[in-house]
């Protein structure tokens, strides 16, 4: 197929452009005439919002790292310079310290929403893979960057992580040493994790983004209530149950970033350390490698993954349920066996398995960063196994329970 | 275009062997790379083995020195001490040394190439503080069989005076082993392994 340039016969400057490089098109084809289905609820604010995060933290990252020292001696010096002598210097750390917790908050949110409407069943597999793809790197981001100030939270949360790589069989240990370039965390490793937190993985997020938001365009949105509004069609061939993604949603998005941003810069302003949980208190100390604080705890949104891991009495054991509690998300689009997609038609199987895991998300996210009890190991320990089983079982509940019948058109 | 006077054959031939010397190249060209992420010759040298003159320690005495920022204990224990081995063994998590915790040349009853040197990292297995050294016993305040051992004031791990870790304790391991040999009696190599032991 041929591509005739400029298809919208624009004239002038903008048809100077449009000759040359698709400028109308795009417009057209991904904002004023992309249709989204009319019956957008609440759950649909937040991929717009992990975008406007997305680009919170990239501008405020740029920032600091004019500022920033990626070297042991000087990493938490730069970050206390920061803090008290670059102009403002504090509220683009905070905005960018905050933007990661924000950064979780909607991204949960945004995939729970997945979860909800079967946004992931044919034909969306692929924007579901490529979000999950966005969930592991954002993971690894969060991680190298709470390293970079280099306290005492960042040390030995580097060497719990790190040395989570030692539990694989045969070349665990030297792998270890592969990923530290020393023999304990150190300043090869604090360079490298820099390295790979300004540089490698936002690249790479970016162009998962990009490609999440093609694939998405490409088969179109999902709805609350799972059906496809292209079946239904009006004479220009636009969807009945469609509206114009501008300036419907951009509006409406506006008001949801108005919302969020009151919440968001509350917690930058008033409570930047988010209670302990956004900015640790041992990471207002200095990293000393010969001293452990008294409890290590992981950023609260790795808090399930980390009760999971600790729940299993065995080292590889635990590392191998806490790494496949992600990449069963993978398989999400081929263990729903249902005929609907939205948990509004489903029966009541899905609707208990939803409501189990979702309370056992929160509990072990919960019980995560709790100090380590017996109540608490017997909690993650059930919670983990529900976790598993609403995946696990997924094929069996979502086919052989009884489904409503769709609506033909999307409702309120 | 036209196909007509291809030969499929050789296209599909010349296809896959410049596909596979591509790769090759590939392959040749990521080795720098990840290679680089290795330890440093700097960080290669701050790691080094360290060699120590133990002749001047005497029975029941502790040396400590530093490896790889850690410290690592030597220990020249008695032969009161070592018979205490035996007596705690029904305490212990792992008295068998099973855990890998130790080289395959340390995984003894004592711990140890030679059973009245101890030579251990000292750091607990459970969040890395460094357990005191406690040989007087009794001592009930720690536990009611105290032969000896470890004490750590942290989390009140306790180890016997061989680092095998006591039940009941928040530490999951015994103490760390390291790769060691001895140059000549009276001289340690502590981050080497003995000549012909993997």
């Amino acid at each position: 197929m041929a591509i005739v340039p400029n298809p919208h016969k624009t004239t002038g400057f903008l048809g100077w452009i449009d000759d040359r490089f698709p400028l109308t098109k795009m417009w057209k084809d991904h904002v004023s005439e992309y249709y989204a289905p009319k019956n957008f609820n609440f759950w649909y604010f937040f991929g717009s919002l992990a975008m406007l995060v997305l680009v919170n933290q990239l501008l405020t990252g740029i920032f600091l790292t004019m500022h920033y020292k990626p070297a042991a001696a000087d990493a938490w010096a730069s970050v206390e310079y920061i803090m008290r002598d670059v102009p403002f210097g504090n509220i683009i750390r905070y905005l960018h310290s905050t933007g990661a917790s924000a950064f979780f908050v909607v991204v949960f949110l945004h995939m729970y929403r997945g979860l909800l409407y079967g946004s992931y069943k044919k034909p969306r597999e692929l924007i579901w893979i490529f979000g999950a793809l966005i969930f592991l790197v954002l993971m690894a981001e969060a991680f190298a960057g709470y390293v970079l100030p280099w306290g005492q939270m960042s040390y030995w949360g580097a060497q719990v992580i790190i040395s989570l790589f030692g539990a694989i069989p045969v070349i665990g240990p030297d792998l270890v040493v592969w990923i530290q370039g020393d023999y304990i965390p150190s300043d090869a490793t604090l360079n490298r994790l820099f390295s790979l937190h300004v540089i490698a993985l936002p690249f790479v997020l970016v162009g998962l983004v990009v490609a999440h938001l093609m694939a998405l365009h490409e088969v179109g949105s999902n709805n609350p209530d799972g059906i496809d509004i292209k079946k239904k069609k009006d004479e220009n061939g636009k969807p009945l149950d469609g509206i114009a993604f501008h300036p419907y949603y951009t509006v409406k998005d506006i008001f949801g970033v108005g919302v969020f941003l009151i919440f968001f810069l509350g917690v930058v302003f008033f409570a930047p350390d988010g209670g302990g949980y956004f900015l640790e208190k041992p990471n207002f100390i200095p990293a000393d490698p010969l001293v452990t604080p008294e409890h290590i705890t992981p950023a609260w949104y790795f808090g399930a993954f980390y009760a999971m891991l600790r729940a299993v009495p065995s080292k590889l054991g635990g590392v191998l349920v806490m790494g496949g509690a992600v990449v069963i998300l993978f398989a999400v689009p081929w263990l729903d066996r249902s005929k609907v997609r939205s948990i509004r038609y489903k029966g009541m199987l899905s609707k208990i398995a939803l409501t189990l895991f979702t309370i056992s998300f929160i509990l072990l996210t919960y019980y995560g960063l709790q100090p380590p009890t017996e109540l608490g190991t017997l909690i993650s320990r059930v919670g983990t196994i529900i976790y598993f089983a609403f995946f696990l079982l997924m094929p069996f509940y979502t086919a052989m329970e009884k489904t409503k019948p769709e609506p033909e058109r999307v409702t309120g | 275009m036209s196909n007509q006077g291809v030969d499929a054959g050789r296209r599909r031939f010349l296809t896959l062997t410049t596909g596979v010397v591509g790769g090759a190249g590939a392959a040749a060209a990521a080795w720098p790379f990840l290679a680089s992420l290795k330890p440093s010759e700097r960080a290669k040298a701050l790691g080094a083995p360290v060699v120590q003159d133990i002749s001047q320690l005497e029975p029941g005495q502790r040396l400590t020195l530093a490896w790889r920022g850690k410290p690592v204990w030597v220990v020249r224990r008695t032969p009161e001490m070592i018979a205490t081995l035996d007596q705690v063994t029904p305490d212990l998590r792992d008295p068998e040394s099973q855990e890998p915790q130790q080289p395959t040349y340390a995984q003894n009853e004592a711990r140890a190439i030679k059973p009245e040197l101890l030579i251990m990292v000292g750091s607990c297995t459970h969040l890395g503080c460094s357990p005191t050294f406690r040989p007087d016993h009794p001592a009930p305040e720690i536990h009611s069989n105290w032969q000896g051992g470890f004490f750590c004031p942290c989390h009140g791990s306790m180890f016997d005076l061989a680092g095998r870790v006591y039940k009941g304790v928040p530490a999951p391991l015994n103490l760390v082993v390291p790769p060691h040999r001895y140059e000549n009696d009276t001289t340690v190599v502590i981050g080497e392994d003995p000549a012909g032991a993997a």
